[in-house]
């Protein structure tokens, strides 16, 4: 059996909110499957639903050939889940909150510390594993999250963004631990609103905005499916985006989308469009600060897929996943 | 001992092996309810587990500890020497009046810190992890009530020491002293329930321990715990009489001291199935609802 996760038409609403609207989505074994969308599209719910957490309103879910609905048990001895909050007793010890999970997971005592002191030890937290939980960084409690949710060595984890809070070291501690598990052969399904983190650790991806399901397949189909390369121009003065941006609009036939930090972007058809403009800013005199060709973003995928940015798309969906949730 | 090792052994203690247990404990639920995980149902053993975790909790938590020790001694001190010789004439007498009440004062409001302690949880997402391993729905719930059975029963028993430090004789045999204490503890079972249900619906714990306070103040002090109903007037009286904690009250005196035993204690288990009988169901639901 290939296909670890398989959803079809899911729908639940919350109230007069419709959180899922048919959400369709498959995931194979061993693989990183990202489930990307602004916040409010229904990451979180489809998550919870996959973990047993909440019933659909309406369509169907198997884990593991399980389903959710009629077998919730057999589902939950396969799954770990790591929520968006770090899901760990603060007033325990990190070494206490594993041997809480594995002892509820029904390991003999001797088996349940032998783990605990393992995933202490992999996840880095040996220091801070006699301390109570209180004291622990965010960074740290998430590892523990993690931890807790690896204990009974689950065929299906879902991450619920993960890296949410994380400053960047840590983000690409707990990013290189879902890959290791992916090569260990755990299925993973992650929500994110990180589009960069989708692109990196996803083997495929599932778009998503206001429940449904906008684009899926692997982050290079998505990328080929926007369009080719875009060229980025950041003058180093302010001042000469205008010149610059005619000197683009000239070139490529389009006018250059600025964004905030000053760095115009345009569609790149021509294959020597680099050059050409290289050569058009030196003669203009206009000192270039960067200049390149770029695959389309994640930001970009979004964009072009529901005609609007992450942002907006946030504002628009009113309360968010957990504020529905909670 | 670690708490690790403290987790573990006490499971022991409790005979808790696992395989001494999938043959002859089934949780008390309907078949529609037993999710068998790995090895079968186990709402006790894993109940167990998650008290310790409570208890843990509880020794681990200065301001949880303070709820069940310093608070309920603060107002016992507070009752007989500000209040005492104004109420009774003289604080000996007072004390001799109010312990038993008090006890029972205690253990009301410990057994709201259930409930805020339960709405806690499901901010931390705890519960999630909780309900996505393979246990029993209702394990958590035990666990936490079970828990806080042992801290109601700490609360009881540092105000019967303190009580006796202070000057309070009891009458009676042990037997009747455990058995007012086992009468508290039925009766906190039972008010926890409340506080359990009125978590899983506002779920905030500061509205938790807000609306607590509103229901055990009226409780506790319209009560006799503090004041013979005698000196109140008549509709306060009426309301007095039958409020539960009255009876338990009456209950415990009888116990500790002398006194009528059979009525009052009758009434308040009859009180105590009543309120587990409405609230119990309630609280389940909710928590299960709670997605």
């Amino acid at each position: 059996m290939d296909t670890v996760i398989h959803v079809e038409g899911l729908e639940k609403s919350f109230g007069a909110t419709k959180a899922l609207a048919g959400v369709d989505l498959t995931a194979r074994r061993g693989t990183v499957l990202g489930l990307l969308g602004p916040n409010g599209s229904g990451k979180t719910t489809t998550v919870r639903v996959l973990a047993t957490l909440l019933r659909p309103d309406a369509g169907r879910a198997t884990v593991l050939g399980h389903d959710v609905v009629a077998a919730p048990a057999a589902v939950r001895a396969r799954i770990g889940l790591t929520g968006q909050y770090a899901a760990v007793d603060e007033a325990l010890s990190g070494t206490d909150n594993l041997i809480l999970i594995a002892r509820l997971l029904d390991m003999p005592r001797r088996a349940a510390r032998t783990r605990a002191a393992e995933l202490i030890e992999r996840f880095g937290l040996t220091d801070a594993a006699t301390r109570r939980v209180r004291t622990y960084s965010g960074g740290m409690r998430r590892r523990l999250d993690l931890a807790a949710s690896l204990i009974g060595r689950p065929d299906v984890l879902f991450l619920d963004e993960p890296t949410t809070g994380l400053d960047p070291r840590h983000r690409n501690e707990v990013l290189d631990q879902v890959r290791a598990l992916a090569a260990d052969g755990v299925t993973v399904l992650l929500t994110t609103q990180y589009l960069e983190e989708a692109d990196q650790l996803a083997d495929d991806l599932v778009v998503i905005d206001t429940g449904r399901v906008i684009a899926s397949g692997t982050p290079a189909s998505l990328k080929a499916e926007v369009g080719g390369q875009r060229l980025h121009v950041r003058p180093l003065h302010r001042t000469d985006i205008p010149a610059a941006s005619a000197i683009l609009a000239g070139l490529a036939g389009e006018t250059p989308v600025v964004d905030a930090s000053g760095e115009l972007t345009v569609a790149a058809r021509e294959p020597g469009l680099l050059h050409v403009a290289g050569g058009r800013f030196d003669e203009a005199g206009l000192a270039i600060a960067e200049l390149g060709l770029r695959l389309p973003s994640l930001d970009d995928v979004f964009m072009t897929l529901t005609g609007r940015s992450t942002e907006d798309a946030e504002k628009q969906a009113g309360p968010t996943d957990q504020e529905v949730a909670a | 001992m670690t708490t690790a090792d403290a987790l573990v052994s006490a499971e022991a203690a409790a005979g808790t092996t696992p395989v001494a247990h999938r043959t002859d404990v089934r949780p008390p639920l309907p078949p529609s309810d037993i999710e068998r995980g790995r090895r079968g149902p186990s709402t006790i053993r894993h109940g167990l587990t998650l008290a310790w975790r409570g208890v843990i909790k509880t020794i681990h938590s200065p301001e949880a500890l303070i709820d069940v020790t310093l608070q309920p001694v603060i107002f016992l001190l507070l009752f007989v020497y500000v209040f005492g010789g104004a109420i009774a004439g003289n604080t000996t007498d007072y004390l001799q009046f109010a312990l038993p009440g008090v006890l029972v004062q205690t253990v009301v409001f410990a057994s709201a810190g259930t409930g805020v302690g339960l709405a806690e949880d499901l901010h931390t997402g705890i519960f999630d992890r909780f309900r996505s391993l393979p246990i029993s729905r209702s394990a958590p719930l035990v666990g936490a009530i079970m828990a806080d059975l042992v801290r109601y029963l700490t609360s009881g028993v540092i105000m019967l020491v303190l009580g006796v430090i202070l000057g309070f004789r009891m009458h009676t045999g042990p037997l009747a002293v455990l058995a007012a204490m086992g009468l508290v503890m039925v009766f906190a079972f039972a008010l926890c329930w409340v506080f359990t249900a009125l978590a899983m619906l506002v779920r905030q714990p500061r509205s938790v321990q807000g609306i607590g306070a509103m229901i055990m103040l009226p409780l506790t002090f319209g009560s006799n715990v503090f004041v013979p109903s005698s000196s109140m007037p008549g509709w306060l009286q009426a309301f007095v009489d039958v409020n539960p904690v009255s009876k338990v009250a009456d209950a415990v005196r009888g116990l500790l001291t002398g006194g009528p035993v059979a009525g009052p204690a009758t009434t308040s288990l009859i009180a105590a199935a009543v309120i587990v009988a409405v609230f119990a169901p309630i609280a389940v639901t909710l928590y299960r609802k709670r997605a």
